[in-house]
């Protein structure tokens, strides 16, 4: 039955273009209290437009109608759980939001003098020594805007020590059950990429490794815990095997949430790896973000590192550009700043403590989840998992309905869906992660859902094939959209 | 199902060769996987390939998968009109949808791929 949701109305609502009219302007500026000047005379009159062509003109209450009944159209973390396997999207605490609003930091501009940017800068040098701690790396860089652009990071800063060793080598090696950005991100950097079949447990196997590992191969790029959310038992073992052979062990933090606090990838053998502030930090994401994707080093990688670098001289902050060994900038300014400031007010509200304590609530949540479910669910890889849980659909398959038909139902009982059909090592897959922020009640009710499903599917099928039903559009056609795609909006 | 004089391979495309002269396609057991299939992404005419290394790309609604050339070859024509209709993989995989005519460059190297009776049972352990 479905309890958390119900039917309510919501406005319909047009596209900008479609309310405009000439003349109409939401905003007001007060009288001129300096001499009017002549734009065409001031910068030329080639250079000055009297109108935007087709840009819409709407007056103050009509543009915000519009964006508030556009927001009434979504879901968010602020509605209830949203068990988006791998992206973990927990709760972002509004201390966050009060922090990052603070005058002198939200007003800041990148062209400001150093001297006027200690404060900024300060926020910075505290991130970079805290992620670093919890990494348990030597140094960090917080310029990448998110975690491929991480990726694409951390292996120019391998491949720039492996040239100055005096060979870059060809190839990095993923297993299969990695994020299809890990091979791109490979790709991009100029490396072949060979991929790694899972072992039995769903982790990296030992023996095909060991053969795989040639001159040739730069590096590693691992994910642990794994995609499955299992942990990677043989790392030490794995790093060891790289590194005897002078290759790189990547690791993907884009699921730190099961670790920070418990165990340090920098102590497990992890040469350098991304964060993703956006998941395991707590800072916005989803809705264009923007993310931001810190990479952490050890020693050796340091000289590498983008410029500019922050360097302390006493009580005053600077940035080093002059870095002869570095792979230059990889973003414009410093990163996406004000990500940085809600991270490290999330890391300093909690403490080393506090941010233990939510892995192991993370954690709980995911087995919870999977203790429940386990009964209905087919649950393809037996090992222990840490913060998120994966079921394939193999029970449901037989009654012909598959994990994206589950996902759909799922809105109808007020849920943002799992991921589905993902990692692809599992068929029709169902990949759960509720992270810490969820109660036992919100987390029964989520359950419950999924379970009244299973029976539906059982009893009805067909009804489960063609959901959502309560929702303002009815099954969308994606296979249309995909092979008739519409790409621009035309006047009527 | 499988037809007898194609050969198969472990990444679900099949290949008939007439002396040098080769067809390939995906497997019906592929377009299933896939579901419905919305892109193809074919080489030009002239591509040189190698065995085991991508051609193209098919992309469903699910994914974006690689097309894995079985042998060596080179590109002789490509099956144009799946541009416009590439649900046709859906519907016809071992027929109309072929996706590359090529010139082998070794017709021998199909004997190393597997036979239908080999394919259907590699499928069913897949499953």
């Amino acid at each position: 039955m479905i309890k958390k949701v119900t039917t309510h109305l919501s406005q319909n609502e047009a596209l900008l273009f479609e309310r405009s009219s000439p003349g109409k302007k939401a905003y007001q500026l007060p009288e001129l209290d300096v001499p009017a000047v002549d734009a065409a005379v001031a910068l030329g009159a080639e250079n000055v437009r009297q109108e935007i062509e087709g840009f819409p003109e709407i007056s103050e209450v009509e543009a915000i109608r519009h964006f508030t009944r556009l927001s009434t159209w979504n879901y968010a973390i602020d509605y209830g759980m949203y068990p988006l396997g791998s992206c973990t999207m927990k709760y972002n605490p509004r201390i966050n939001e009060v922090v990052a609003r603070t005058e002198g930091l939200a007003w800041a501009h990148p062209y400001q003098p150093e001297s006027l940017s200690q404060g900024c800068m300060q926020v910075m040098e505290s991130l970079e020594a805290a992620l670093a701690e919890i990494c348990g790396m030597d140094a960090v860089t917080l310029q990448p805007a998110a975690g491929a652009h991480g990726e694409l990071t951390g292996i120019l800063l391998i491949r720039a020590l492996l040239e100055k060793r005096g060979n870059p080598r060809q190839k990095i090696l993923i297993p299969d059950s990695a994020h299809g950005t890990n091979p791109a991100s490979a790709a991009i950097a100029g490396y072949a990429v060979e991929s790694i079949k899972s072992s039995e447990t769903g982790g990296v196997d030992l023996s095909a490794l060991e053969q795989l590992v040639t001159g040739d191969v730069a590096a590693l790029m691992v994910t642990n815990p794994n995609t499955l959310g299992v942990f990677e038992n043989n790392i030490v073992r794995v790093a060891e095997i790289l590194h005897k052979k002078g290759a790189m062990l990547y690791m993907d933090g884009a699921n730190m949430n099961a670790l920070v606090g418990i165990a340090r990838p920098g102590d497990f053998g992890v040469d350098v790896m991304h964060l993703n502030l956006h998941k395991t930090f707590s800072t916005p994401h989803g809705g264009g973000g923007p993310g931001a994707g810190p990479v952490a080093v050890k020693k050796v990688l340091e000289p590498f590192l983008p410029t500019p670098r922050l360097k302390r001289a006493g009580k005053k902050l600077a940035f080093d550009y002059k870095r002869k060994h570095s792979i230059g900038r990889v973003k414009a300014y410093y990163g996406n700043f004000g990500v940085l400031v809600r991270a490290l007010a999330y890391i300093q509200a909690h403490g080393g403590p506090g941010l233990r304590n939510a892995t192991m609530d993370a954690v709980l949540n995911a087995v919870y989840i999977r203790k429940a479910l386990e009964p209905y669910y087919d649950l393809p890889y037996q090992s222990p998992n840490m913060h998120e849980v994966v079921f394939s659909d193999s029970r449901q398959a037989k009654l012909g309905v598959r994990t994206g038909d589950i996902a759909k139902r799922l809105i109808d009982y007020g849920f943002h869906p799992y991921t589905v059909s993902f990692p692809m090592i599992v068929h029709g897959a169902l990949m759960i992660e509720p992270t810490e922020t969820e109660g036992k009640l919100e987390i029964d009710s989520f359950i419950d859902a999924m379970i009244s499903i299973a029976h539906e599917i059982e009893t009805d099928p067909r009804m489960v094939k063609n959901a959502p039903y309560n929702t303002r559009t009815s099954r969308v056609d994606e296979v249309t959209a995909a092979r008739k795609p519409v790409l621009r909006w035309k006047p009527a | 199902m499988y037809p007898d004089n194609f050969r198969y391979t472990k990444e679900h495309e099949w290949v008939l060769a007439d002396g040098d002269a080769g067809t390939i396609g995906i497997t019906d057991h592929a377009q299933q996987e896939l579901g419905d299939i919305v892109y193809v992404d074919l080489p030009k005419v002239g591509t040189r390939i190698e065995a085991g290394k991508s051609l193209g790309s098919v992309e469903s609604v699910k994914a974006v998968s690689d097309i894995y050339a079985p042998v060596n070859g080179e590109i002789t024509e490509i099956n144009e009109s799946l541009a416009d209709a590439p649900e046709k993989l859906n519907t016809d995989p071992h027929g109309a949808a072929w996706l590359v005519k090529i010139r082998l460059s070794n017709p021998e190297e199909i004997q190393h791929l597997m036979s239908a009776a080999d394919y259907l049972s590699y499928v069913g352990a897949e499953k």
